[in-house]
């Protein structure tokens, strides 16, 4: 008994005990400053999501009610327009994602490595072009993009020199993989394709690709960002210690080798920060649509986010709006965790990394 | 032990953030107010907020209510959104909306809906003298919400010169679907083509009246888009387009049909009146005349377009922004706008001082004796983006599978 009072008032009037007190003095102002901005909002948007809140007055008030799962089931699983609006943005960004972050990462790689060699003339030219347009807004670069790849365009007058006909970009609602399999004489989809859905859409138009439209973005996506990671990998590369590339040398192991089985590894912790940057930002996108196309041509550069913004502003459903932000959040969450694991650090080196495999045992497998 | 401190020290922290941040809220949020305020007298100044066309239009509407301003003795300021219906929203889930603004068919009823809005049409001095069909777009519940601004119709815009260069004269000017049809193939030719429109029901649906049809029901209550009528109507436009004597301004590598047709990529283009103050601007050189829509099998039709002056639910000052909408579409402010901008009047007593001023816009303001509007029922906006996002591939797609969907849609939308 005595023991623990003392010791109660030990940490009272202890150094200790002041020490917390002054600790949580100097991160108030960042408590605050997160609740206010970050959790607070949070909680609002969550509150939001499942009320009935149409846009007017404080969604706290007496008017606004509870009402469940309501505005995610009509999302999930109301059978109408909002669910079928909802499979189509996931249809949309799920392309964007798939091609624009496996792109941007082997282009500023290749990038960082290229500007990172020593006996490259004008590194610090070449590390400023490339990073040039990173630091330009999204917006100037979206309308750039969009008279660039205009019907009439600089993108196909240098088509037309090849003797190309250049798709009108950004009105062209075709999926690519729908004009492949047009082109290999698939026009009409299979019964099983066209009836069954997901979300409100077909499979036929799940297996659509991205639109031309949405290549376009893409290719802008990998533009813009390439340069902000390249940042990343260089840093990641000067940091590398000379030895282990020298001692690979001596091994006899090859230029692609080198970098595929010692430079590569050893950049794991900065291609994990790359690539979870790449899946956060491009299932954000929302400046681009925002700007370039606001969903079209026939919907098919609709995104999660653009639409969480339209349902609410538009349309003044605020709930179905905040539903569509937690979903996005969710599905942002599950990609991250699906990458962590494929990315992990194993322990043991799987036997077609190593350099020498071990001489195959004596006797029966 | 420290263990326990520090939990109690988070939960003490996180209790101030959050009593903070509910203050902040409180004085963020107001609730609304209580309905029967309307009459009740208001003081202090009038915000106005508009989406303009540009320098023009924020020119006379700012002297118009500085005008105003300086004979009621209330104070009024102008200003010009760039985003207009997020602005709004944001004004009014804070409770401090701008007085007066401008509200656009497709937001209407849903900001109607949650409150947002005022209803003070119905008691407006100048009630009757607004053209019934415009007042009928801002019918919610059966009341009139707010005041019709202007309003624009379609009609067909010819270049005169492509025209006397295909041998045409006043005589081929189409007043059916056939002579739309053969003046459009004669005047195709190389990079022009006969007929330009932007991709949207907001063109094409000029069709559907033509042809008898009709987006919903008079009482608005049952949707008629896939009828016989709509179905035939956008078999044309098919047809015109798989001709390749129409085709979309997007597929011309234009914004809108306006650019098409002042690049002279199009000979034809269907398009407001806006399309004039347009072509001067950006192309001066073009020389076109403005006719009424061909009519259809069931005779003319054409599609009107409106804004309404909005007066906030929680304005400070009701009255005082009555009687400022009211100055603001009395007859004389409207034809100073038509002047300056290029709108039609949305009173009728405006109609002929307009007509003699502006002989040439004579055939859009024909059109308003039988123009339709595109349905504002709350979530009608949806189904509208859909349509529009389906007519992008009407060219390879079946007219009846297309109207049969948005059907469906539009159903759905006003059972709720």
């Amino acid at each position: 008994m005595t023991t623990a009072l003392q010791l109660l008032i030990r940490r009272r009037s202890g150094i200790h005990g002041r020490q917390n007190a002054t600790g949580w003095l100097f991160i108030a102002p960042v408590v605050i400053i997160l609740g206010l901005f970050l959790a607070l909002p949070v909680a609002m948007a969550a509150w939001v999501s499942v009320s009935d809140w149409t846009g007017r007055g404080s969604p706290f008030s007496a008017a606004t009610n509870f009402v469940g799962t309501e505005n995610y089931s009509a999302i999930l699983s109301g059978g109408g327009l909002a669910e079928r609006d909802f499979g189509t943005a996931l249809r949309n960004n799920f392309y964007y994602v798939i091609l624009t972050v496996p792109l941007q990462t082997a282009l500023s790689l290749l990038l960082a490595v290229l500007v990172n060699r020593r006996i490259l003339k004008g590194r610090g030219f070449f590390r400023t072009a490339f990073y040039f347009p990173s630091v330009t807004s999204s917006v100037a670069i979206t309308v750039l993009w969009l008279f660039l790849f205009s019907a009439s365009g600089v993108v196909n007058k240098l088509l037309a020199l090849v003797g190309v006909a250049g798709p009108n970009w950004f009105q062209d609602p075709n999926g690519v993989l729908h004009l492949i399999a047009g082109s290999l004489g698939v026009t009409t989809p299979p019964a099983t394709l066209a009836s069954n859905t997901l979300l409100g859409v077909s499979w036929w138009e799940w297996l659509s690709g991205p639109s031309v439209a949405m290549s376009a973005f893409i290719l802008m996506a990998v533009f813009t960002t390439s340069g902000t990671f390249m940042l990343l990998f260089i840093a990641a590369l000067q940091n590398l210690r000379g030895e282990l590339e020298e001692a690979a040398m001596l091994d006899g192991a090859s230029g692609w080798q080198r970098f595929w089985y010692v430079t590569l590894p050893m950049l794991r912790p900065t291609l994990f920060t790359v690539i979870t940057l790449g899946l956060i930002g491009t299932w954000q996108v929302f400046d681009q649509i925002y700007t370039g196309t606001q969903g079209g041509p026939a919907k098919t550069t609709l995104t999660p986010a653009y639409l969480s913004f339209s349902t609410a502003f538009n349309n003044q459903q605020w709930g179905q709006g905040a539903a569509i932000g937690f979903l996005l959040f969710a599905i942002i969450i599950f990609f991250a965790i699906i990458q962590r694991l494929i990315l992990r650090e194993r322990t043991t080196v799987p036997r077609r990394k190593r350099f020498n495999p071990p001489p195959p045992k004596g006797g029966t497998k | 032990m420290a263990r326990t401190r520090t939990l109690k020290m988070i939960t003490g922290a996180a209790a101030v953030v959050g009593a903070l941040a509910l203050s902040a809220c409180g004085s963020g949020f107001s609730s609304p107010a209580t309905s029967g305020s309307a009459d009740a007298a208001g003081s202090g100044p009038i915000s106005v907020l508009i989406g303009s066309s540009g320098e023009a239009e924020t020119t006379a509407v700012k002297s118009a209510v500085a005008d105003w301003s300086k004979t009621s003795g209330t104070e009024a300021s102008v200003a010009v959104a760039s985003d207009m219906v997020q602005q709004l929203s944001q004004g009014f889930a804070s409770g401090k909306p701008a007085d007066v603004f401008y509200v656009s068919t497709d937001q209407f009823s849903g900001f109607a809906a949650n409150g947002s809005l005022e209803p003070y049409g119905d008691s407006l001095a100048n009630k009757d003298d607004f053209y019934p069909g415009l007042a009928k777009a801002f019918n919610y519940d059966g009341k009139l919400y707010c005041a019709p601004k202007d309003f624009s119709t379609l009609s067909l815009v010819i270049n005169t010169d492509k025209w006397a260069a295909a041998g045409l004269t006043d005589a081929d000017v189409p007043t059916d679907w056939d002579g739309l049809a053969s003046a459009a193939k004669k005047l195709t030719d190389g990079p022009t083509t006969g007929l330009a429109f932007s991709p949207e029901i907001a063109r094409i649906g000029a069709f559907f009246p033509q042809a008898g049809g009709s987006f919903v029901s008079e009482d608005g209550k049952t949707a008629t888009l896939n009828s016989p009528e709509n179905v035939e109507a956008l078999g044309f436009v098919k047809s015109l387009l798989t001709d390749g004597t129409a085709k979309y301004s997007s597929d011309l590598g234009a914004g809108w049909g306006g650019e098409a047709f002042g690049k002279g990529l199009s000979a034809m283009t269907i398009e407001g009146n806006w399309i004039g103050g347009a072509l001067s601007k950006d192309f001066p050189d073009v020389k076109y005349r403005t006719v009424e829509l061909p009519a259809g099998p069931q005779g003319k039709g054409t599609l009107q377009f409106t804004n309404c002056w909005g007066i906030a639910a929680d304005s400070k000052n009701k009255p005082a922004a009555k009687k400022l909408v009211e100055q603001l579409t009395s007859t004389q402010s409207q034809i100073g706008f038509a002047k300056a901008f290029g709108v039609m009047p949305s009173v009728q007593s405006a109609a002929a001082e307009f007509k003699s001023e502006f002989p040439a816009q004579a055939a859009s303001l024909a059109g308003a004796e039988y123009a339709q509007t595109l349905p504002s029922q709350p979530g009608a906006a949806d189904v509208i983006k859909d349509l529009n996002a389906k007519l992008a591939t009407l060219k390879t797609s079946d007219p009846k599978t297309i109207l049969d969907a948005v059907q469906t849609e539009m159903t759905a939308v006003l059972a709720k």
